[in-house]
């Protein structure tokens, strides 16, 4: 099988500060991958690096064997860890303004999702609480037929009961040939849907496994094992 | 609402658990189509190839099978199906008399609480099932 995301030695230097130290790992099409690591770890320059919006020091990284640029932003669906949305559009205008950017957003699906949270379209983003932002932005994004999501914390700001439906959403939209990268502090809460875990830990990726094989070897829960590694 | 698991235990082998007992207690009839693994997931709360394991899993036991164009059937052998109630009972027994040895009662105490608490308490015990 191809793999979806090829990273070989990747490094980036803000500086002399080595935000990621020689980083290599492949990711094979439908695969949920969790991106762990505490703050300052490396997690969202990695994440930028993949969407363009950071450029390496040295090292690569392909995706469908080509180096993100403005083209691939058509493949990828990437959720930024804040909102990005101009605040004065309505969600109908978000969604009509998808539409016409992303060929592959379905826009029926994305109002499904609207209905079944009990989000009202025609209201501005600007008048929604925090936790509703946060939804409508997971919403557009899983409602794009990309071949790789990047979520960089999907469900910080979310209440627990919506959380299980947003996993739900996750799980139930996403193509199989497709992949997931899915960075977040909530590791009790998402560790169910992983097929594979990447700990990153001062800019160096030290451990790459399926969640399921963690927990055979260990006898521990992933959330478990990275208070483990990562014990202050 | 999600399955119950523990997270530091590999989630198929506790969903072949779970769903061997929704087929021998009957939730899934003999001969009936089991629901797609993406909605077994959703219901699950899990990964789409976790479930996909655990079925395969199923599979392998005999105790579901594939028809290659309309899905997963539980099987209608019910041989196999008897044969995992006993596994799974001997699991139960096995558990409580290691915790009663744990505390160590003997076998002939354990036989006659045994005996005691059928006599007497069987009626609460067929309530109690109902409640579950």
């Amino acid at each position: 099988m191809e793999p979806l995301v090829r990273c070989n030695h990747l490094t980036k230097y803000y500086g002399r500060f080595p935000a990621l130290n020689d980083v290599s790992f492949l990711i094979n099409p439908g695969r949920i991958v969790g991106l762990l690591g505490p703050n300052g770890s490396g997690k969202t320059t990695l994440i930028k690096i993949m969407n363009s919006l950071v450029t390496p020091t040295s090292g690569e990284i392909l995706i469908q064997g080509e180096k993100p640029d403005v083209r691939s932003k058509a493949r990828i669906s990437y959720l930024p860890d804040k909102l990005f949305f101009n605040e004065f559009m309505t969600v109908d205008e978000l969604m009509a303004y998808y539409e016409d950017f992303y060929v592959d957003f379905d826009g029926d699906r994305a109002f499904e999702l609207f209905k079944d949270l009990h989000i009202d379209t025609s209201s501005r983003i600007k008048s929604l609480s925090k936790g509703t932002q946060e939804k409508v932005q997971l919403i557009m994004i899983m409602s794009r037929e990309a071949k790789l999501y990047i979520l960089d914390e999907p469900i910080g700001g979310v209440d627990p009961a919506a959380r299980d439906y947003i996993l739900n959403t996750i799980i139930s939209n996403y193509n199989p040939e497709a992949s997931i990268i899915l960075s977040t502090h909530l590791i009790s809460d998402i560790e169910r849907i992983l097929d594979d875990c990447m700990f990153l830990k001062n800019g160096r990726l030290i451990l790459y496994n399926s969640a399921e094989a963690l927990r055979q070897e260990r006898g521990m829960s992933i959330d478990e094992i990275f208070r483990e590694v990562f014990r202050c | 609402m999600a399955w119950k698991l523990n997270s530091s235990k590999p989630i198929y082998l506790q969903l072949i658990g779970i769903l061997k007992s929704q087929i021998v207690s009957g939730q899934y009839a003999p001969g009936e189509k089991l629901k797609s693994v993406r909605d077994l997931a959703a219901e699950a709360g899990v990964n789409p190839n976790t479930m996909q394991k655990a079925l395969a899993g199923l599979e392998d036991e005999g105790l579901i099978y594939t028809n290659r164009t309309s899905g997963r059937y539980v099987t209608e052998d019910e041989d196999i199906l008897q044969q995992i109630r006993s596994e799974n009972a001997g699991g139960l027994i096995l558990d409580f008399l290691k915790s009663m040895q744990n505390m160590g009662f003997t076998k002939d105490d354990i036989f006659q609480l045994l005996e005691h608490h059928m006599n007497t308490q069987i009626h609460s015990v067929s309530l109690n099932q109902e409640e579950d």
